[in-house]
């Protein structure tokens, strides 16, 4: 393991793996008067106690577009995405270029835990507990060359699995990209797991990126394509509309989207009487990216 | 055909859409509850509750097309679908007022700021005046003439709840361009051409 970054989040913080398989009938048991406010205690600041999600609300409240635009669509159609003999082409500026079998790439890198608060840009939030590795790992494999200035990433298009890529929701295929200094930051991960299980199909099976200080949509599912350049690569939200979905994406409560507030979010699991919480600068991790932004106007960079 | 239809629908009592609407957005709320509607029940039934009320609203508007150009008679479901479509939307606004956004200023500061809920406000508010005169004591008070010359404001209310869902939208999604689609076309239905043409001529 890497151990460039300790969890605030502990265990205490996720439902133990016997508790989040009961969690549903225990709901249901308690649904009539307790689904109210037993079963959520919502927190605002770091390492205070969290609401911990489920593996079934992980796995069931999505945003895939390739699977459908409702959240429960890439619950219901992730199943026909084929991840069998997972191949990542990395290319670009990278000294070992080449079409890598997902096996050989994780080969000899430790998967660790990382415990992540997860914003959505819509203003919803969970706290998810991923396995994976440390992009800077994978990267340097790859070796990153020095004129190298950002990373851009690609998701897989199958359209005769992907009802969305057929209907058009967006430009497929789903383009995201970083800074190279924010890829490298020990906190962004390639996450292949989730509560220690294979990462299911709609959470972006076989691995995806996770970025826990930006919105959700920077996280790339089901990556095939991993670029090195020296421009700002294109990203498939800001083609879609550049007013109201920036490059950077970083979570910041004082800048709006031009739709709604991003000063507070609905944390899934509460239930219908849980109020919001505040939203965190950098989604809680301020401290350990906020120096990579040192000088740049946020509001003008959202 | 269409008279055997008119005739079951004239057993029917118009009571029973609120009974069916009361009944279903009291189901819908049970189901947000106890885990049915996913794990974010907030949004869901606002959503719910939101489509619902649109649908009843092009229901509304489909009564006098159906009639004139089907010959199927449902003029005296009519405000019945009309103030169900009501008690949807103050149910739709509820539920993101009271349980989404939560506080007034908060509510407030989305109304002024935010252009979609700027644009779902003013044609819920539109609404209030149609549910208060929805009763024969207004009808009577108001004049036929004046009263039908108010309830016109349903078609605003209609481009508006269009509006309103196609611009919260993320993507190009199919769903609300349908909607905006029918509506549209249920008020074109409207136009008087002939007087068009001859305003054009």
């Amino acid at each position: 393991m890497a151990y460039r970054w300790t969890n605030d989040l502990t265990h205490a913080d996720v439902t133990p793996k016997a508790a989040f398989l009961n969690r549903r009938q225990i709901l249901a048991g308690t649904a009539g008067l307790g689904a109210i406010g037993l079963v959520g205690t919502s927190a605002n600041a770091a390492g205070e106690e969290l609401t911990p999600n489920t593996l079934e609300e992980i796995t069931s409240y999505n945003n895939y577009y390739e699977f459908g635009t409702g959240k429960s669509d890439p619950a219901n159609n992730a199943h026909q995405l084929e991840t069998a003999d997972w191949k990542i082409t990395i290319d670009g500026m990278v000294d070992n270029p080449g079409e890598y079998a997902l096996a050989d790439l994780m080969d000899g890198l430790d998967i660790e835990e990382r415990i992540y608060r997860f914003r959505c840009v819509e203003a919803w939030s969970m706290v998810v507990p991923w396995n994976g590795v440390e992009l800077a790992d994978i990267l340097n494999k790859a070796g990153v060359q020095s004129d190298a200035k950002y990373v851009a990433f690609e998701t897989v298009v199958q359209p005769g699995n992907m009802i969305g890529v057929r209907r058009g929701v967006l430009d497929f295929p789903y383009v995201e990209g970083l800074r190279l200094d924010e890829a490298m930051n020990p906190l962004t991960l390639m996450a292949t797991g989730i509560y220690g299980e294979p990462i299911a199909n709609q959470n972006g099976a076989p691995i995806r990126l996770v970025v826990p200080w930006k919105y959700g949509f920077k996280s790339i599912k089901s990556i095939v394509r991993i670029t090195l350049t020296d421009e700002e690569p294109d990203t498939s939200w800001n083609k879609t509309n550049a007013r109201e979905y920036g490059f950077y994406s970083n979570v910041n409560p004082e800048v709006s989207h031009p739709r709604w507030s991003q000063a507070s979010e609905r944390v899934i699991g509460g239930g219908l009487f849980a109020a919001r919480q505040d939203t965190l600068m950098f989604n809680g991790y301020e401290e350990e990216v906020a120096s990579m932004y040192d000088g740049m106007d946020l509001s003008e960079n959202f | 055909m269409i008279d055997t239809i008119n005739t079951t629908l004239r057993r029917i009592p118009a009571w029973t859409i609120y009974i069916v609407g009361a009944a279903w957005a009291a189901w819908l709320f049970y189901l947000g509850l106890t885990g049915g509607l996913g794990p974010e029940p907030i949004n869901a039934l606002e959503r719910e509750y939101g489509a619902l009320g649109l649908k009843l609203l092009i229901a509304g508007l489909a009564v006098t097309p159906l009639r004139r150009y089907a010959g199927l008679n449902l003029l005296k479901f009519r405000r019945a679908l009309g103030v169900t479509t009501f008690f949807y939307i103050l149910a739709h606004f509820m539920v993101w007022a009271l349980l989404d956004v939560g506080t007034f200023a908060r509510v407030w500061e989305e109304v002024v700021k935010r252009p979609y809920v700027t644009v779902g406000m003013a044609s819920f508010a539109m609404m209030i005046p149609l549910a208060i005169t929805s009763n024969n004591m207004s009808l009577r008070k108001l004049g036929g003439a004046a009263w039908r010359k108010l309830h016109k404001l349903t078609y605003l209310i209609a481009i508006l709840g269009g509006v309103h869902y196609l611009w919260l939208v993320k993507g190009f999604q199919i769903e609300p361009i349908i909607y905006m689609a029918v509506i549209l076309a249920l008020l074109a239905g409207r136009l008087k051409w002939n007087r068009l043409k001859v305003a054009f001529a």
